[in-house]
């Protein structure tokens, strides 16, 4: 049986959310726009999903968008922004350069469009300067976009302290939260944020469903035009299980949260406990405290990533060089290229990131195949 | 509660909610990530688009999956206009497009494109000729819809697409949306570009649609960040959704054969019956077996209010629509209507039924036992009866 320590590429499915979602897939199949009771039916349980991301976040219904992801979400919240600002002469956008691709590829589809972007960077923790941001920003800039935790080496941004500058700027603010959602306090009553990002199937809901939170009187123009779903700001018929089950996921992880926190830490330390005791060499990647409690990313000198991925794989052991969204290549991470870190560092790094199913137990005979494989890899390359 | 509505949506074939339910339990992992579980999910998404490819005749690579029909009916147009906005800025389009096609050509339009929305007959159909006559110099795009979703009304794809093959550089999109499991689909012999499928219209699972793209083509994709889908389309593929989408493909294509001569025959009942035993009713498009899909009826009964029609038949167990479900909610008289020449008075008393491949023939005769009872007791209300 394998090891699943790739958390924040995707987690299973939590069988209580996949009971709620049945019911929508057999009888209540309707259309939510449907005038007819089939349709107002499921009005209502869209309705209700809504209400409970909305909860999760402390925000009004009203302000929780339906997309098909997280990648949809950061496309609507950045491409939707700046249009409607360009409209008031903003052009300029202000991100940095650990972002997930959702938000980098979009900015550069911005700047196709002729937007300026500023991709700020981070120091050697992923933690992203705030010296430098302030400076980013000019009198034509639509909006910040840095995420709340990093989903390569986990770091923590200092988004309440973004989001104060960006209020006291009048610079809308968005932040990527997809891996800090059912992980971190998100309350947007108390965090200055304008726009905020997440996923369902980062939470044990299903694939194909995410959110966007938008503020009253947040401009956005729409992604995808064609049908007044989502108050006109995302045409298409609601994926109805996939919103079903993602307020589900949503309101088991709010339940859950401080038991997932020290469960997911827990099983971090936990590794990294056995690999120090283990005597293999390696790094921490990230900052030492500012880090989500699930995301561990390490780096073993000599052991090149790839061979490590190979081999780990073969001895049941799933973990990821980086962001899996880089679809299965194996490139750098930009992530920790940004942080520029010692080229044996970044060629020999790996995440593991844990999740509802792991057992400390099994995370420690991961550790120990892990050391094993480390040590034998970097022995023969001697 | 008998369901006529299947033109808004349909209700998921059991076995393709076996398959979805499996693959939430069993194949959770990213087809992006590299290990085994990845690798599983990749195999399986593989699987998937060969299988829908063999049933379009279509390559594999050409297959984008997309969150539904409106995301790939977005993709398609938006981003062929994009792409190739450089070598000009005119979209030809019809007057009977789905909102999903037609509300992204006004917002092209906004942004500085010229649209041309060709007109249609009185059956709604788009004269090939037309298109021809429309075609300009900067001309980049042709999107043209198979079935109409309003009154089932077949448009001469394989005419248009031959005549577009002497413009080379003009593509041709077509929203197929309303075919799968109705008509057959063959977008390459029809020269067609881009084609755009929605799963949950032919008994597979909400929040999933596909679109082709013509190996070659190129356009600037509407989510980008992750390169999934060929670089066309990203985020993390919606599994379940996915191998829900090529399940159902795979059975509506099995049962079109047996699926369809029923479906007409439905239709000539319905068409039967309400021109035997009503007054005052008009019935819309083409019903004709090689002009009109089988699946959809469009009637009209001047005087009346669609959506107090539809609640009359609802409270006699029968759902039925007033026109499209994306935009029901609307009082406006429904644009592809009045396009057909339908007065304000006709296309605001007119409802849609549509039939799907798990009606039985007990379904149809309860719609028209509904509808011969609603309807004179309505007519009879507004002629200020008692």
């Amino acid at each position: 049986m394998a090891i699943y320590l790739d958390h924040a590429a995707t987690t299973p499915v939590h069988p209580e959310v996949k009971e709620a979602m049945l019911p929508y897939l057999e009888q209540q199949f309707g259309n939510p726009s449907s005038i007819h009771g089939f349709g107002r039916e499921i009005r209502n349980a869209v309705d209700r999903a809504r209400d409970q991301i909305a909860g999760a976040l402390h925000a009004a219904p009203g302000q929780v968008i339906f997309t098909s992801g997280g990648t949809e979400a950061d496309n609507l919240a950045l491409i939707g922004v700046a249009r409607a600002l360009r409209e008031q002469g903003k052009d300029h956008v202000v991100t940095t350069q650990i972002e997930h691709h959702a938000v980098l590829d979009t900015c550069e589809f911005l700047e196709e469009i002729g937007f300026r972007v500023t991709y700020v960077p981070v120091d050697a923790t992923g933690l992203v300067s705030m010296n430098e941001l302030r400076q980013a920003v000019d009198d034509r800039t639509a909006l910040i976009s840095v995420m709340y935790g990093n989903n390569e080496v986990g770091t923590l941004q200092p988004v309440e302290e973004i989001g104060a500058f960006a209020r006291e700027q009048g610079i809308l603010f968005h932040s990527d939260a997809v891996q800090a959602f059912g992980v971190e306090p998100l309350d947007v009553q108390r965090l200055p944020v304008d726009l905020l990002t997440i996923s369902s199937h980062k939470i044990n809901g299903p694939k194909g469903v995410g959110a966007l939170y938008v503020d009253r009187d947040v401009p956005l123009r729409p992604l995808a035009h064609g049908g007044q779903q989502e108050r006109r700001r995302r045409a298409g018929t609601e994926n109805v299980p996939g919103i079903v089950g993602f307020g589900r996921a949503a309101q088991i992880a709010m339940g859950n949260r401080e038991q997932y926190r020290e469960h997911t830490s827990r099983c971090r330390q936990a590794m990294l406990e056995e690999l120090e005791s283990a005597g293999v060499t390696f790094t921490v990647n990230g900052h030492p405290e500012r880090h989500l409690p699930h995301i561990l990313n390490l780096s073993f000198p000599g052991a090149d990533t790839e061979v490590m991925l190979m081999n780990l794989d073969l001895e049941g052991i799933a973990c990821a060089s980086g962001s899996a969204c880089t679809s299965g290549t194996l490139e750098l991470s930009h992530v920790l290229k940004a942080m520029h870190l010692p080229d044996e560092i970044l060629r020999s790094a790996i995440r593991f990131s844990f999740g509802r199913g792991n057992t400390e137990e099994e995370v420690r005979q991961a550790a120990q195949t892990i050391a094993a494989t480390v040590k034998r890899l970097t022995e023969q390359s001697k | 509660m008998v369901y006529l509505d299947n033109s808004a949506t349909t209700q998921p074939d059991p076995e393709v909610i076996r398959v979805m339910s499996d693959v939430m339990r069993d194949i959770y992992g990213n087809p992006s990530s590299l290990h085994g579980l990845g690798g599983k999910a990749e195999r399986l998404l593989k699987q998937a688009r060969e299988t829908v490819a063999r049933i379009l005749g279509v390559s594999p690579q050409s297959l984008v999956f997309t969150s539904g029909g409106t995301e790939a009916n977005n993709t398609a147009i938006k981003g062929v206009a994009y792409q190739h906005r450089g070598r000009g800025r005119h979209l030809i389009t019809t007057q009977v497009e789905h909102a999903a096609v037609y509300e992204v050509c006004r917002q092209l339009e906004k942004w500085g494109w010229e649209v041309t929305y060709l007109p249609v007959d009185q059956q709604g159909r788009v004269r090939p000729e037309d298109v021809a006559a429309a075609l300009q110099e900067d001309t980049v795009l042709v999107s043209v819809m198979h079935v109409n979703n309003e009154m089932g009304t077949v448009q001469p794809i394989p005419e248009i697409g031959r005549l577009l093959q002497d413009y080379p550089k003009v593509l041709f999109h077509v929203d197929a949306v309303q075919s799968i499991g109705k008509l057959e689909v063959r977008p390459r012999e029809w020269g067609v570009d881009l084609m755009s499928f929605s799963g949950h219209k032919f008994h597979g699972p909400k929040g999933v649609g596909c679109l082709y793209v013509r190996e070659g083509v190129t356009l600037s994709p509407l989510l980008v960040g992750g390169g999934q889908e060929g670089g066309f389309r990203s985020g993390t593929q919606n599994m379940p959704g996915i191998v829900g989408f090529t399940k159902a493909a795979v059975l509506a294509e099995q049962r079109r054969a047996e699926a369809v001569p029923r479906m007409y025959r439905w239709k000539q009942e319905m068409i039967e019956a309400v021109t035997d035993r009503l007054q005052d009713v008009r019935i819309n498009g083409d019903t004709s077996e090689k002009g009109g899909a089988p699946h959809i009826l469009s009637l009209s009964f001047p005087g009346l209010k669609s959506e107090v029609i539809v609640h009359a038949l609802e409270e006699k167990g029968v759902a039925v629509s007033s026109k499209s479900a994306c935009s029901s909610k609307g009082e406006e008289p429904s644009r592809v209507l009045k396009a057909m020449g339908l007065d304000d008075e006709t296309a605001v008393g007119s409802i849609r039924i549509s039939t799907g491949a798990d009606n039985r023939d007990e379904d149809i005769q309860r719609g028209i036992e509904a509808l011969t009872a609603v309807i004179p007791r309505l007519q009879h209300v507004m002629k200020g009866g008692s």
